[in-house]
């Protein structure tokens, strides 16, 4: 039902387009490929190897943790489990993939360039990532870092010195590589955009990257500054955040957070971009303000710069401090409600194609809010006293990271699947991959709110007995969560291999990544591209994007402004 | 769109090996010097960061720098400072040189600004041996040494830059008025850590 | 046709704000209140509870009624309505939000202030109180890592963290000082005016209380769950929780911050009593730690009572060397004031 093959038409660049898109030969996914869609699904493919062998370290977590006794694993190893899962998922996962596999893939084609602006540090960027995450992996065979993935001094450098060391070493590779990643997306963004595309003429998904750049470019390098200080206390007997010798472990704090409380707007935005792409196509209705989404992406990449310390409620850090910092987080619902509210206004009234990718772009905003609820009330400093690391907080990254970050890229899989590979999903695959995704995440995170309010502390290996009964569902959760990928993996594998041919546009979608071949030319458009439409102008009586066009009209699009606000 | 119809895959794959800017709008806009200010925008980041985490330390100890730690001489750093922050006027006639086609004036000033940079690295290195001090022998020592360490670091890439655009010009008709991207990236990368050094030298011995 | 919707609309409204304000006040999900601060958090987090539940119904109502309302019929090829926008609508839901957390913002201020959050004279207070540093003292006496590294003097307090003094006792003595350190894996609780060192944190009820908290290795974070009060041991720096214990009972003390491998087995209890049973335990304290410091300091299980402290002792390296060193600190340190 969902497969919405469109007929051949008998147009001249149409017909052309699907002789000139076709196959990359596979090999070519394992060189130092400068095509930005080839590196686009390098990442993506990449990252969710590694999204598995993270979960794979989640799922030892979560065994741990099923009996209230230290007794699976040592207490040692249990610290270095998750220290290194959570660095696998963010650095790993969520941050290359958002950015790096649908920006690449998606960004030229979206604004109508030919590629990324320097093609050749996109391959670096990524081929950084396979020994940076291969290092990291490594460093269960010396001992893995066990600091948590924050990895506070004074107890970072006292541990595991080798661990910890490669820890510092693969984060440094990592963020390096997201920070070439991020001045690509920015030039590009900003000095590609085909003639006559205005910023406000963008789809939404490269707004929400420009401000995810934005927020790399500024931030990770401050990062990078902390891990240099870090990894001088480690092995060079320095004393920056020892205050054995008049260091201060709270400045690497101020530090660490500076990046990591932006990180998750660089995890998230891009997400947000990717369902209000999604939501308008399977909804076939325009996006509901275009520019309020646009500038809220914006806004809380702004305002996502100033907030870190909410992070050190109960830290080093002064109660007027502390006041500013909450009051600052807070009113970063208002542009995330701007956002929200508007995707069920573009939702209500359409005419739904409930397909995988629909599916789990409403999953998305669904638990997203639960994750961004929660967010808000640990922002208030009376609360987040009582419920900082806890399992409250486990609960609410899981709820905006997982619930969030992965359902939206498992839509973003399903929506460009057939962009990327010419070939369609299967849909009651699809559908049993959400239905189980859904039910092992609730069961799992949902009762970790209660077990933090209770009194569980977060990163421990054995906890008091009377959580045992919560903590065994939630790890029943995470087993089948565990199970859930099977049939994503299954249905992408078996789909590329022999899925239903998919023309090049399948969800009679009006961006332009859809106006060409799917897969889409070595230089993605065959000529120059044109835009006929708005990337949001459904319900215009201009339904078929494949019309004629006039040759004198070609660099004049009909409609070039963006949506208007009435 | 007139051309379009007989484009065929071969032409598209040339083209595509000689690098995708724009695709054939003819003009070929060049955006290597905004990714270098993106790039310089990032570095600054690193930096403002070192130079924040410094200037904490700084607040929270008692007296600073703490007890025990040499005098700083001023006199090797001040002539440092004048030399590096002249090298950027040196480097910027390079520059105005190959816009005005003079390849052998980009070569000579080019030159001197490497030459400047050395002297200041050598200089560098000079008081790193002189200061009395160790990097970890107390918390003022380990910013100084990491902060200045971390400048000479730039200031050796940024040599090495200058000295691959002096071995690139030796190619006849590499630089010219029309193309000197090279040339131009290095020397705003030169200026970089020029006004990083000034604030390095005023946090760190002035004030 | 409109007015049915009109309604329907009222009925969801009145359904929402009651079902909120029913799960607001009845989620119990909470331990028991046992501090003087404590109801005033829970009553935040209740007011945050029927909030999020209002905002929660409405997000996933819409998405339920529009996944069974507007789900495209089989043969329906055609497109939604093109709605670009509706600007009143949109200052509505920024202009909500906006207020809504305004009001959270408010609120939390308040309760945060009135716990003693904003106590100006917190780190001056202090400061004159405590001129020996127990924290400090004991990391440089502890065997570093770093071998000849001078033990440079701690940074001294310059700001107040924690939670100090509520406006009402501004100014007042507690009732009570307690010494807290934090160490690899165990807390340690020294009474200064009495010199009384315990593995367990005795209390009295309805007196207010202060806790000096520090750590002599790495970062740890005193929470008890009951009290729903927390702050972090923090090596250099001193911070403290002022309170007032309620409720008559044993709570158990947690460690919040990964501290190393035993960081989940960093527990202890504390007790709280009536104020004739802390008199009294503090008495017999005093005369069983007077038979002499050897007795204590070589004597783990006497020092701590719990039956946790001794076993872990042994095991993390604690050896009775270090206890001792400790207890002489402390007991150095106290006669000191
Ligand atoms: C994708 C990642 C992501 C995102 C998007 C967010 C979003 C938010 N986060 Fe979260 N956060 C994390 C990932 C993320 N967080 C992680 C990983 C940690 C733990 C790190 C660690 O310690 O290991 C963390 C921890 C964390 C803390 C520290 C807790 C502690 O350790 O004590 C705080 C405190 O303020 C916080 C707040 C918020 C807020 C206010 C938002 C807001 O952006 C949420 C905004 C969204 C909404 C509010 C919902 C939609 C809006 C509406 C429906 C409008 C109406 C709403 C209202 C009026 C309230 N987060
Ligand atoms: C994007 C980020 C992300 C994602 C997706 C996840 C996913 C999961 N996380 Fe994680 N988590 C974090 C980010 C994330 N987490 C962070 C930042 C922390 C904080 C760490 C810290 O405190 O420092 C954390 C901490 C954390 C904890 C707390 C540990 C503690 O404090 O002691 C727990 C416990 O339950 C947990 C569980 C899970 C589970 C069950 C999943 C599941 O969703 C995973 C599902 C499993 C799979 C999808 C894999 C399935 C496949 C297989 C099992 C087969 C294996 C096959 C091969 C290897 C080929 N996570
Ligand atoms: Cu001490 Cu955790
Ligand atoms: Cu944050």
């Amino acid at each position: 039902m969902a497969q919405v093959t469109e007929p051949e038409t008998d147009n001249l660049g149409e017909t052309l387009a699907v002789e000139a898109g076709g196959q990359t030969p596979w090999r070519e996914y394992f060189s130092f490929s400068t095509d930005h869609k080839v590196i686009g699904i390098q990442y993506l493919v990449c990252t969710f190897i590694f999204y598995l062998i993270g979960g794979a370290l989640a799922t030892a977590v979560r065994t741990e943790l099923a009996t209230p006794d230290s007794d699976f694993v040592s207490r040692e190893l249990y610290n270095g489990l998750f220290t290194i899962h959570a660095t696998v998922m963010i650095f790993l996962w969520i941050v290359p993939a958002g950015t790096g596999a649908f920006g690449n893939y998606l960004i030229p084609l979206m604004i109508g360039a030919r590629d990324m602006a320097f093609p050749r540090l996109n391959a670096i960027a990524f081929w950084l990532i396979p020994p940076g995450g291969i290092l990291l992996l490594s460093s269960f065979f010396v001992g893995a870092a066990g600091a948590g993935w924050t990895s506070y001094p004074p107890l970072s450098t006292t541990g595991e010195k080798a661990g910890e060391f490669i820890w510092i070493l693969s984060v440094l590779i990592l963020g390096t590589s997201s920070i070439l990643g991020g001045i690509n997306f920015l030039t590009t963004i900003l000095k590609m955009r085909m003639p006559g595309m205005g910023l406000n003429d963008m789809p939404l998904f490269c707004w929400a990257m420009l401000a995810a750049s934005a927020l790399i470019l500024i931030s990770t390098p401050v990062l990078a500054g902390a891990l240099i200080l870090l990894a001088f206390d480690l092995i060079a007997g320095t004393t920056f955040f020892n205050p054995m010798g008049g260091g201060d472990p709270v400045v690497y704090q101020h530090m660490f957070w500076f990046y990591s409380h932006p990180a998750v707007y660089i995890m998230i935005l891009p997400i947000f971009g990717m369902i209000s792409d999604i939501l308008p196509v399977h909804a076939r209705k325009p996006i509901f303000g275009y520019q309020a989404i646009a500038y809220s992406s914006m806004a809380i990449s702004f305002l996502g710069l100033i907030v870190w310390a909410h992070h050190m409620f109960t830290s080093g850090t002064p109660g007027w401090l502390r006041m500013f910092f909450m009051v600052a987080t807070m009113i970063i619902a208002v542009p995330t409600g701007i956002k929200v509210f508007s995707w069920l206004a573009t939702v209500w009234g359409g005419k739904l194609r409930l397909n995988s990718a629909m599916l789990f772009g409403l999953g998305f905003v669904s638990m997203f809010v639960i994750g961004g609820l929660s967010g808000i009330m640990i922002a208030s400093v009376p609360f987040d006293i009582h419920v900082h690391d806890t399992y409250f907080i486990v609960a609410h990254l899981h709820y905006v990271l997982f619930g969030g970050s992965v359902f939206g890229l498992y839509g973003g899989i399903y929506h460009w699947f057939p962009k990327m590979t010419g070939r369609m999903m299967n849909e009651p695959l699809g559908k049993l991959h959400f239905a189980l995704t859904l039910i092992g995440f609730n069961l799992c995170f949902l009762p970790m709110h209660y077990l933090g309010l209770q009194g569980m502390p977060r990163r421990v290996a054995e906890y008091d007995p009377k959580f045992a009964t919560v903590n065994l569902v939630c790890t029943v959760g995470s087993y089948i969560l565990a199970v859930s990928t099977v049939p994503l993996i299954i249905n992408a594998v078996w789909s590329w291999i022999g899925g239903p041919k998919a023309s090049g546009n399948p969800w009679d979608a009006l961006t332009m990544e859809w106006q060409t071949a799917s897969p889409p030319p070595v230089e993605n458009f065959i000529g120059e591209p044109v835009r006929l439409t708005g990337p949001y102008d459904y319900g215009m009586g201009d339904r078929n994007p494949n019309v004629q066009m006039p040759e004198s009209q070609a660099n004049t699009p009909m409609l070039s402004g963006g949506p208007t606000v009435s | 769109m007139q051309g379009t119809i007989d484009t065929s895959k071969a032409a598209i794959q040339a083209e595509h090996g000689a690098g995708a800017h724009g695709g054939h709008h003819g003009d070929h806009p060049d955006h290597r010097i905004f990714g270098i200010i993106m790039f310089l925008v990032a570095e600054s980041m690193i930096f403002l960061g070192l130079f924040a985490a410094y200037l904490t330390f700084r607040s929270v100890t008692p007296d600073w720098p703490p007890e025990g730690t040499p005098e700083m001489e001023l006199l090797l750093p001040g002539v440092n400072t004048i030399i590096l922050i002249s090298s950027s006027f040196v480097m910027n006639r390079g520059n105005a040189a190959i816009k005005k086609n003079d390849v052998k004036g980009l070569r000579f000033w080019f030159g001197l600004t490497a030459l400047m940079g050395a002297v200041f690295l050598v200089g560098q290195l000079y008081e790193y041996f002189h200061t009395g001090f160790g990097l970890a022998d107390n918390i003022f020592t380990s910013t100084f040494y990491v902060l200045t360490g971390f400048h000479g670091l730039h200031v050796t890439f940024g040599l090495l830059l200058i000295l691959a655009v002096l071995w690139k010009s030796l190619k006849a008709g590499h630089y010219s008025s029309e193309s000197h991207f090279g040339a131009e990236a290095a020397e705003l990368y030169w200026h970089f850590v020029d006004v990083v050094w000034i604030v390095l030298f005023t946090i760190l011995y002035l004030f | 046709m409109k007015v049915p919707s009109a309604i329907w609309t009222m009925i969801a409204g009145i359904t929402i704000t009651l079902v909120s304000l029913w799960v607001g006040q009845n989620h119990s999900l909470m331990p028991v209140a046992a501090s003087e601060e404590a109801p005033r958090i829970d009553a935040l987090f209740n007011t945050m509870m029927t909030i999020s539940t209002g905002l929660f119904l409405i997000v996933q109502g819409i998405i339920v009624i529009s996944i069974f309302k507007f789900r495209k019929q089989a043969n329906d090829n055609t497109d939604g309505p093109p709605i670009h926008g509706n600007v009143p609508l949109e200052i509505l839901w920024t202009a909500i939000p906006a207020i809504i957390i305004m009001g959270i913002g408010v609120y939390s201020f308040e309760i945060y202030n009135s716990m003693g959050g904003l106590d100006p004279m917190a780190s001056h207070e202090s400061h004159v109180a405590h001129k020996h540093q127990p924290g400090a003292a004991i990391a440089a006496s502890l065997p570093s890592d770093e071998p000849g590294m001078a033990p440079s003097k701690a940074p001294g307090k310059l700001v107040a963290l924690g939670v100090g003094a509520s406006p009402r006792t501004q100014g007042q003595d507690p009732f009570v000082s307690v010494n807290v350190l934090g160490l690899q894996f165990a807390w340690i609780f020294t009474y200064p005016n009495s010199g009384v060192t315990s593995g367990e944190l005795h209390l009295p009820a309805g007196k207010e209380v202060e806790l000096t908290i520090s750590a002599s290795d790495v970062i740890h974070s005193l929470w008890i769950p009951e009290f729903r009060l927390k702050q972090d041991a923090i090596p250099g720096r001193e911070s403290e929780l002022r309170f007032v214990p309620q409720i008559v009972g044993e709570y158990s003390v947690v460690c919040a911050e990964l501290c190393g491998s035993y960081h989940g087995g960093m527990k202890t209890r504390v007790i709280v009593q009536s104020e004739e049973d802390f008199q009294a335990w503090l008495q017999s304290q005093i005369v069983a730690q007077s038979e002499g410091l050897e007795t204590v300091a070589l004597n783990p299980a006497d020092l701590s009572e719990t039956d946790y402290l001794q076993p872990l002792a042994a095991e993390m390296g604690i050896d009775g060397e270090t206890l001792n060193q400790l207890h002489a600190e402390h007991h150095l340190g106290d006669r000191a004031i």
